[in-house]
């Protein structure tokens, strides 16, 4: 049997092979367009998980963080110019300690009071952008892309290798505090808090590292934004969309592994996709609501559940069901 | 060092208006067996949630190993080295009964050093001592009552405590069961660790404790050899009476 960790990091480098293949190809521009959004919410769905998932913080703030993490990159193009992975990094550090600081304020809240304490941020973030007109206020700011580089024939095309770099990332990170002790002090907390703090587990410093890690691949996710619509404004950069969709990709794959968000992630956003091009007007984001509570109701485990139910079925004979890897 | 390894001094807890803890001082030493009794609301959970840090006490101080503790948060407590099974069963439910035991092994015992060390096996060790071992496998929320208490049980004897608080972990127990679990405590009490023992079943805790505290409405009403105890007749008030 090959290990896990030899399978895992050789799929790891096969997703960013292909996806560079691809964007040599002669394929239509269009997919790049799309397959952008796809990877953007695999990465949102990935770290929403991260505390919302693995801790069960549901985190309703995810435009919050991703949209700071697209200003930030603005921030980071207007004072020095400087590339594309530095505005990533600058997106993801400040969004990182936007998590760390929402932590610290909220973490003493449990259940729903801190679900809509979440909600807050994103209203305060939005606030403050708007009314900073060095990144264009609330009329937003045209952007000018920099020039090509080599080999990529487009920026998008370039755009969607980075965004699926990033979620390779951010698939690493959640897969190994998901199989380290971390994550075992976080299912801990998910399951019950006092027995955690009882059983050694430092909830409070645990939580915190949830947040920031979750905010920052938040804020990376944002970061390339402003590039990829060569314009940003704030009333769609901080839409609620974004939490929703991070969240229900999360929840209609699977919360407990790291393969849930990825798979949930990529439906909902390739529906999602399909559907814009298909029927005008906004019908989409009926299509995630629709599907997320279907599945809360229908399948509580998501897709994986579902899939390990099946598996479960066709072994029973020969072997009990064991989760995937 | 020849000093306690508890010391509770004047400790008070509030809900409220309501006075839960009016003034607790006890001390237990090293490798003490020591009972808690006391009537329903009595505050013998209370103590024990200040003692293991789940509450902070509001007047008083908690000295373990001669270190005051009533500011630490929980986590620390038991990495110091108490160590509390709860009351109502709170397992891990999504887990294992055996990852159950792993959380504690990874937290407080191997802290730091998890790639040298076994859980599993050393998880596995601690199951078939309590008679778990045919679960291990088993989700922590498919268990019925009287396993969960066995899993509180051990998930408390993982973190390798030198205090160990048992609150009333043999309730619904079969009186072979519960004969099993003192054997357990006894065993554990051998290797020099001091026990906690809250329990409602008399004879349990008579047979099994050096020293027996008697709490009524957050006070201490009686202290004593356990002999001494059952003849006392503000406790047989207080069971009988309240
Ligand atoms: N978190 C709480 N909030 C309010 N009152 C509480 C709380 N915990 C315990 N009490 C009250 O404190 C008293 C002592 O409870 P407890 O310590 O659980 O008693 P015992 O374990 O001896 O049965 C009871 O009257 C109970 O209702
Ligand atoms: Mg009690």
């Amino acid at each position: 049997m090959i290990p896990r960790n030899a399978r895992f990091w050789t799929g790891a480098a096969a997703v960013i092979v292909l996806a560079v293949i691809v964007s040599l190809s002669r394929a239509n521009e269009y997919f790049f367009f799309a397959g952008f959004v796809v990877l953007q919410s695999v990465v949102l769905a990935t770290a929403w998980n991260i505390l919302g998932g693995y801790a069960g913080y549901v985190n309703f703030g995810t435009a919050a963080f991703f949209g700071i993490g697209a200003y930030m990159a603005v921030v980071v193009i207007n004072a020095t110019g400087a590339p594309l992975a530095v505005q990533i990094l600058a997106g993801a550090a400040v969004s990182g300690l936007l998590g760390l600081g929402t932590g610290l304020l909220t973490m003493r809240l449990r259940g729903i009071f801190f679900s809509i304490a979440t909600v807050a941020i994103i209203f305060i973030a939005e606030t403050l952008i708007t009314n900073w007109r060095y990144v264009g206020g609330a009329t937003g700011i045209q952007l000018l892309r920099p020039p090509l580089m080599e080999p990529f024939g487009s920026y998008t095309r370039m755009l969607f290798v980075v965004m699926a770099v990033l979620a390779v990332i951010a698939v690493s990170i959640a897969r190994y505090i998901e199989t380290s002790w971390i994550g075992r002090g976080l299912q801990a907390i998910r399951d019950t808090e006092e027995a955690a703090e009882c059983s050694g587990v430092p909830t409070l410093k645990l939580k915190l590292f949830a947040c920031t890690v979750s905010g920052a691949l938040m804020g990376a996710a944002g970061a390339p934004l402003p590039m990829y619509l060569s314009f940003l404004e704030p009333a769609s950069s901080f839409s609620l969309n974004y939490s929703v969709a991070a969240l229900a990709g999360a929840i209609i794959g699977g919360t407990s592994h790291w393969l849930g968000p990825v798979i949930g992630a990529i439906l909902l956003a390739s529906v999602q996709q399909i559907v814009t091009v298909t029927i005008p007007g906004e019908i989409n984001v009926l299509v995630v609501g629709v599907l997320l509570v279907v599945f809360v109701v229908a399948a509580p485990d998501g897709v994986l559940g579902l899939l390990r139910k099946l598996r479960g079925k066709l072994r029973r004979p020969r072997a009990p069901a064991e989760s995937p890897s | 060092m020849s000093g306690p390894l508890l010391r509770v001094e004047g400790v008070t807890k509030y809900f409220g208006g309501f006075t839960a803890l009016a003034g607790v001082s006890l001390d237990i030493a090293q490798g003490e067996r020591f009972g808690l009794i006391g009537p329903n609301g009595s505050g013998k959970t209370t103590l024990i949630n200040c003692i293991s840090g789940s509450l902070r006490n509001d007047g008083g101080s908690i000295a373990f190993d001669g270190k005051e503790i009533s500011g630490l948060p929980a986590y620390r407590r038991t990495r110091l080295g108490i160590a509390r099974s709860f009351q109502i069963p709170r397992p891990f439910g999504s887990m294992s009964v055996l990852e159950n035991l792993q959380v504690p092994l990874e937290y407080v015992v191997h802290r730091g050093a998890l790639h040298t060390a076994d859980t599993r096996g050393e998880a596995m060790q601690i199951l078939e001592t309590m008679g778990l071992a045919d679960k291990a496998a088993t989700p922590a929320n498919g268990l019925t009552q009287v396993q969960l208490r066995k899993l509180e049980l051990a998930r408390a004897m993982a973190s390798r405590p030198r205090l160990l608080i048992s609150d009333e972990a043999m309730a619904g127990l079969s009186s072979s069961e519960v004969e099993e679990v003192i054997a357990i405590l006894g065993r554990l009490n051998d290797t020099g660790i001091a026990i906690i023992m809250i329990e409602h079943i008399m004879r349990a805790v008579m047979r099994f404790s050096q020293r027996v505290i008697c709490l009524d409405a957050g006070n201490i009403i009686c202290e004593g050899p356990p002999e001494a105890i059952v003849k006392d007749s503000m406790v047989q008030k207080a069971y009988l009476g309240a």
